[in-house]
């Protein structure tokens, strides 16, 4: 059993084991613990980068920006003005004299170069200590162009992701609000917390469209910044990934009385239960009818592939570490579907009541971890002999490196994951590793096959 | 061959022709500096690198490095929060090195600053004192044995990646290299290369029976095999001992070593420090600057050049011959780091594809001059210097070059402008294998060039109506 460092010995549980206590969870990271967090700048640039029509800028030295360009592959259908990286790029002179002239002439310079419908400056760390009044320059910029120029509060050092989602959902208030909500539709719905990864917006769209839905906005995934303006004309939001815009679903409840739904669109149960959610709460029989053929038509077109998958993987194993832990909640019903047992659940950013619905889900003995790192998670992975680990880039190599199939379920996944489809494509995804003839070669695979011939 | 010595760059920067520079940088064509620090104190054995700053630093060049070079890679972080930023982040530095030592059991902990720490005025040096301090330390109130800490100043804001490499290398030759009985070993900074060049340069220097120390040499932690056990620290890396004994080398050689003035490198370090003479060449990319790095080993060793590396420099240049009129008249543009740069564009020019725009990221202000030097007949190329990709594409829109010659990414640039991108350098994440693509001596400029003339090849060949199966 790995060690875990004393100051995080409360962020590891084992579900059902012993007498039931909650998590820690929601705690600065440990230093020195490498932990597989980034920062409070990360958090925001997630949520507010897939707004295609915007310049993103970010203010700072350079890396920030370097280590987030094109990154995600959240896909728009018109403008790609979020795939190109934006610096102040500040130089020495700049700490030392202040970089507000710096980024008032970058603005400038941006917005009359690819002329956007907003722009989003992000303040890195060193920019609150050298004192610099993002918020003024923004105002000023914006009076001359006559666009939104929304300063995020993005500062690293203020925490982890979370933050960044609070301050992202601050900057999208900003914007919400500000425009026309004539001709939107009574059964309407902004989608939040979706990024389009490889598409995966279109999906739920074409989804909610079949049921007679109209969806006014969507943050921010494949995001334009005038739909944002007049989202609060929505009759529903759907929250999706939770931790990064339940905040906002919150506020634009509380100033425009719009409420929201919290649902996942992974895997058969979830996305069902999301399309049937809407349908409830706009108490239309034919849209509940059209739901349920929907639903069923999906299903019976996908379940070959689940049941053909699921034969392959009947009783392997599967670690799970991702960004927030409502997901891991959908990945470990998804995973029983294809016949899995989850040894490990685990997540950067889970809230307590993710955490307890996680720990009451997972069969006995699962670990559930907060906050990880690469020392806990390796061991967990030999410990629970995963066949399996989901998770993101910085968890592949730890997976690959032990002989363990993998699937990425974060930034760099190509094939949607997302609705019916999704399911089938994560099962074939999951499949094509677990199955794959290359782990014969494996050192780990050997010793287990050394030690059942012994 | 006759031997030349090759006088450092330049000190006057030449005039190029510049782009009209943008205010804001679209696309950078670098990294920063802390990456860099990370990657060569991975090169040191059983060493963990450290960033003393907020906790995303540390995540996303994890993140970057992994997708370049397919390996765990873990970097430590002080995590610094608001009121580390606001009194100070000693204790974090303190708990964390601690937390480090504990999990990891490493012998050097590799520490680099962040633009956060050093903005606040983080005084590292005294911190480190403080926690390596015999009866105040950390080791007297935990009972831990600490390992040995160095410190490199990294702030984004000063330099680019190779700046942040090269500070991290003084670093550690500073705090381990000692002086000592002048022996037959030879110092080599091999800069930012990949995994495979690593191995190729021990190759050589071993074919000249010269036993080089290189430093770092990251070739087997960053490009490791398949596992049975998870190892918190892979092995490899150039050893404590390796680095002691750099003081009391015969020679240094620098491969490359195009930094941001005001950075040091650790070869002009050992020489003023120990005297140890240091010869400043370029990287050995092509058969003109391969010859002066197996010249100057020649030199050293007084040994001739080993059979199986003059029949590679021989089939190098059949292959030369054999393929040249594919070339003859093609341009390309070349970007990535400095050292790269100078050493592909100076490989193209002998094979007789010339070199429009030579783009870099980095600011030494030598990359004209260097450039210059080594190609005197090839008097319109332009430079740029500090350069993104919003520059680079513009002028690749004018330019109209048959190939692009750099890294990934770049890729967005020729997707758009439909021109053939030849993968070099770091980073590489569009493709398998770009950490031990082989770029140096006879043999990298063998598969260089084979995969230079087979893009242009494949261009005719597509583009050709008959779809002729001989080419």
């Amino acid at each position: 059993m790995t060690e875990v460092l004393a100051a995080r010995a409360g962020q590891v549980i084992r579900s059902g084991v012993g007498t039931k206590k909650a998590i820690d969870c929601e705690k600065q990271s440990v230093a020195g613990s490498v932990s597989q967090r980034a920062c409070t700048f990360c958090g925001s640039r997630v949520v507010l980068y897939p707004i295609a029509d915007a310049v993103h800028l970010v203010h700072g030295p350079i890396g920030c920006a370097v280590y987030t360009w094109d990154i995600r592959g959240a896909l728009s259908s018109g403008p790609e003005l979020h795939r190109l990286s934006f610096s102040t790029d500040l130089r020495e002179r700049h700490v030392v004299f202040g970089g507000e002239r710096q980024l008032e002439d970058s603005l400038v310079e941006l917005i009359e170069r690819h002329h956007p419908a907003a722009a989003f400056v992000y303040a890195t760390c060193i920019v609150g200590v050298i004192g610099d009044d993002v918020g003024a320059v923004c105002r000023t910029v914006s009076e001359k162009y006559g666009i939104p120029v929304v300063p995020v509060q993005s500062e690293g050092f203020q925490g982890s992701k979370k933050q960044g989602y609070d301050a992202a959902c601050e900057a999208l208030m900003t914007l919400i609000g500000t425009a026309d909500t004539d001709g939107i539709s009574k059964h309407s719905v902004n989608i939040l917390g979706d990024f389009n990864l490889a598409g995966e917006i279109w999906i739920i769209t074409e989804y909610l469209r079949r049921m007679g839905v109209e969806v006014v906005a969507n943050l921010t995934g494949d995001g334009r910044v005038d739909d944002i303006r007049r989202s609060h004309g929505a009759a529903l939001n759907l929250v999706q990934c939770s931790g990064s815009t339940t905040q906002l679903a919150i506020q634009m409840q509380a100033k425009y009385g719009i409420p929201f739904k919290k649902v996942s669109y992974f895997g058969i149960d979830d996305m069902a239960a999301a399309l049937y959610a809407v349908a409830e709460h706009f108490k239309d029989p034919e849209m509940l009818e059209r739901t349920r053929e929907l639903v069923s038509g999906e299903i019976a077109e996908i379940l070959p592939v689940i049941e053909e998958c699921r034969r392959d993987l009947e009783g392997k194993r599967a670690a799970i570490y991702v960004g927030g832990a409502f997901k891991a909640i959908s990945l470990v019903k998804a995973l029983r579907l294809l016949g899995m047992k989850t040894v490990l659940a685990g997540s950067q950013t889970g809230t307590p009541d993710d955490y307890e619905y996680l720990t009451d889900l997972c069969d006995e003995g699962t670990v559930i971890v907060d906050d990880s790192n690469p020392a806990e998670l390796s061991a967990f992975l030999a410990e629970g002999k995963a066949d399996l680990f989901v998770g993101g880039v910085k968890e592949r190599p730890l997976a690959y490196k032990l002989g363990v199939a993998f699937c990425d379920h974060n930034h760099e996944r190509k094939l949607p994951l997302e609705g019916f489809v999704g399911m089938a494509n994560f099962a074939r995804e999951v499949r094509d590793s677990v199955c794959s003839p290359v782990w014969q070669f494996a050192p780990r695979h050997q010793a287990n096959a050394a030690v059942k011939e012994a | 061959m006759t031997t030349k010595t090759l006088p450092l760059a330049d000190q006057d920067k030449t005039a190029c022709s510049t782009p009209t520079k943008s205010t804001s940088t679209t696309n950078a064509c670098r990294m920063c500096m802390p990456l860099g620090a990370c990657l060569a104190y991975t090169g040191f054995e059983r060493t963990v690198p450290f960033l003393h700053g907020s906790q995303g630093c540390a995540t996303y060049i994890r993140r970057y490095l992994i997708s370049h070079f397919a390996e765990p890679m873990d970097i430590a972080s002080s995590s610094v929060g608001e009121a580390a930023t606001v009194f100070g982040g000693e204790a974090n530095l303190r708990t964390g090195v601690a937390n480090v030592t504990r999990v990891y059991s490493p012998a050097m902990i590799g520490l680099a600053s962040t633009c956060l720490t050093e903005t606040i005025g983080e005084d590292v040096d005294s911190m480190i004192r403080r926690i390596a301090h015999p009866t105040e330390g950390l080791t007297a109130q935990t009972g831990q044995e600490i390992p040995q800490l160095v410190f490199a100043p990294t702030p984004s804001y000063a330099g680019t990646h190779a700046d942040g490499f090269h500070a991290a290398v003084k670093a550690v030759v500073v705090e381990q290299a000692v002086a000592g009985e002048t022996s037959q070993k030879v110092n080599l900074f091999p800069g930012i290369v990949s995994t495979a060049d690593l191995r190729h340069l021990l190759e050589i220097s071993a074919g000249y029976g010269v036993e080089p120390i290189l430093m770092p040499d990251y070739s087997d932690r960053m490009d490791g095999s398949s596992a049975a056990r998870y190892d918190m620290i892979p092995e490899g890396g150039t050893t404590a001992d390796q680095v002691a004994a750099s003081g009391s080398a015969q020679a240094s050689i620098t491969l490359g070593g195009l930094v941001t003035p005001g950075v040091d490198l650790a070869g002009e370090y050992l020489a003023k420090t120990f005297s140890v003479p240091h010869s400043h060449l370029p990287m050995p990319i092509g058969i003109r600057l391969t010859d002066e790095f197996t010249d100057r080993l020649s030199e050293l060793s007084g040994a001739e050049m080993p059979t199986w590396l003059a029949k590679e420099r021989g089939r190098l240049i059949d292959a030369y011959i054999d393929g040249h009129k594919y070339g003859a008249g093609r341009t390309a543009i070349v970007f990535g780091d400095e050292d790269l740069v100078v050493g592909v564009a100076s490989f193209l020019a002998e094979i007789g594809i010339k070199p429009l725009l030579v783009a870099s990221g980095g600011r030494s202000g030598f990359l004209a001059s260097e450039i210059a030097r080594i190609n005197p007949d090839l008097p319109d190329i332009e430079v740029l210097d500090d350069g993104d990709f919003n520059e680079i594409e513009a002028r690749a829109k004018e330019l109209k070059p048959d190939l692009l010659i750099g890294h990934s990414k770049g890729y967005a640039t020729s997707r758009r402008l439909n021109i053939p991108l030849v993968r070099v350098g770091l980073p590489i994440h569009d493709r398998v294998g770009g950490q031990r693509l082989l770029h140096l001596g006879y043999r990298g400029t063998q598969e260089l060039f084979d995969r230079v003339i087979n893009t242009l090849i494949q261009v005719r060949q597509d583009e050709s109506e008959v779809g002729y199966s001989y080419m």
